[in-house]
């Protein structure tokens, strides 16, 4: 059994499952870009005393989930979300869907997620596919990270739905119905609501831990590593910074360049010219992190690590903090047109 | 980043698929792009690799020292934290804790052993001894 369901890829898998399922339901408007960008996606945390994998707890994008809650709300589009207590009630529910043929969204667990290269296969759990359909023992994937869909053993499947510890997916499986049409007119005011929410996100909560406040405490954190934490462990902490800006899923500068296509995108929605210039603000961004990370990478390769060196490496975010601040404070005085 | 700058480094995503990336052509408009991998983060997960296997050969050391269970060097070696690896057992943090010493762990029931062995998806035998089946 196999739903007339056609793969697309995207860079991170949430937005991915978003903007094909919506798709599915014949809201073929909202790409990966608008999806993210109506969903807030864009964040800096730095949450201290916690660490992840022995490494700082550092994030380029909001928790997992909100993005799809968020862009189905602002549409109006009803979504059903349900969680599982035993196995045989997760994969009932999950043929049901599929037999009615309905894609459904999952959330899963990367670390038996047999066609991930195993250097990628760590304790993460808010992964997100989409199965559309069984032939034999076999669920057809749709994972957008992938550049083709793939497929998983019912067991496999099983496995990664019930993976256990932080964010456990405890076989979680979520869907959108079929509702009214989205207008343009419906998508133009969810993507100012969207970026007023994002605005406030990243300038307007007090404290340094959050936002472009948590990006400069970051940057400055950065400079006295090498005193505090020595070269090899500022080394690994760099490079845990560099993974959670540059991998699998963040389309590249920690989620700015997909943010600044977001603008751009937008702008065929609500017509305010600034929302173009915005954009460059946030390419230069994107560019800014990743000259950051070409740095980050010339210490822990031990090419370069002078105290000079970890004071360029905190600079460029303080840098990159202050680029940011302008470009949301410019969102933030934007006077709506209507489209 | 400019379409012509979006790298294609060798890494061991690229050997599986290609990642979007999202980049601006000549008129500065975006586009999605595919990339096999940049050098700059595949150095950063080699790095995390051998931090992983350092960490796995010291709990190994600290075993055969006796002064660490096998518990430890599995935790390493599964990639598992506190909260991962009692969500997988369902024993309590402290619990675990106390069955990092060696001499708590050596009066563990079977039944407990086998606990850990299926969290870490080896053989109770692999298990007391170390051994791994890379699968």
């Amino acid at each position: 059994m196999k739903i007339n369901f056609e793969h697309k890829q995207a860079a991170h898998c949430e937005n991915g499952v978003t903007s094909s399922l919506l798709q599915y339901n014949g809201i073929n408007k909202i790409t990966e870009p608008l999806a993210f960008g109506i969903g807030s996606g864009l964040f800096f945390v730095n949450l201290p005393f916690l660490k992840i994998n022995n490494g700082p707890a550092i994030a380029f994008r909001t928790m997992p989930g909100l993005i799809f809650k968020r862009t189905c709300n602002a549409l109006d589009i009803p979504v059903i979300r349900k969680k599982f207590s035993s196995r045989e009630s997760a994969e009932k529910a999950l043929m049901e869907q599929l037999n009615a043929g309905q894609p459904v969204g999952c959330q899963v667990g990367v670390y038996y997620l047999t066609y991930f290269p195993k250097e990628y296969r760590f304790h993460f759990n808010a992964h997100n596919l989409i199965v559309f359909g069984k032939e034999g023992d076999d669920y057809l994937i749709s994972d957008p990270i992938m550049e083709t869909a793939t497929t998983l053993t019912s067991y496999e499947l099983e496995r990664v739905r019930f993976a256990k510890g932080a964010f456990a997916p405890r076989g979680q499986i979520y869907y959108t119905r079929k509702g009214n049409n989205v207008t343009d007119a419906q998508i133009a005011s969810a993507i100012k609501k969207g970026i007023k929410r994002n605005v406030v996100h990243m300038i307007k909560v007090p404290g340094s831990v959050i936002g472009i406040k948590s990006i400069a405490n970051t940057g400055n954190k950065i400079k006295k590593w090498k005193d505090k934490l020595g070269d090899k462990t500022a080394g690994l902490y760099l490079a845990q910074l560099v993974r959670m800006q540059e991998e699998i899923g963040t389309g590249g500068g920690g989620f700015r360049y997909i943010y600044a296509a977001f603008l751009q995108e937008a702008h065929a929605f609500v017509p305010n010219d600034e929302l173009l210039d915005i954009s460059k603000s946030f390419t230069q961004s994107g560019d800014l992190w990743r000259t950051a990370a070409v740095q980050a990478a010339g210490i822990y390769k031990g090419r370069i690590g002078s105290q000079a060196d970890y004071n360029q490496m905190g600079d460029y975010l303080l840098e990159i903090s202050e680029i940011e601040k302008r470009a949301f404070q410019a969102l933030s005085k934007i006077k709506w047109r209507n489209g | 980043m400019k379409k012509e700058e979006v790298p294609q480094d060798p890494g061991a995503l690229g050997r599986v698929t290609r990642e979007v990336c999202y980049a601006t052509d000549k008129d500065g408009k975006y586009t999605k792009e595919l990339s096999t991998g940049w050098d700059v983060k595949i150095n950063a997960l080699d790095l995390a690799w051998e931090d992983i296997a350092q960490r796995i050969e010291n709990a190994r050391q600290k075993v055969i020292n006796n002064e660490a269970s096998p518990v430890l060097f599995f935790m390493e070696k599964r990639l598992m934290d506190m909260t991962t690896i009692a969500a997988y057992t369902g024993f309590w943090k402290w619990q675990i804790k106390k069955h990092l010493k060696p001499a708590v762990f050596k009066k563990l029931s079977d039944k407990k052993l086998k606990r850990y062995a299926d969290a870490f998806n080896v053989s109770v035998e692999d298990f007391i001894h170390l051994n791994v089946n890379e699968d």
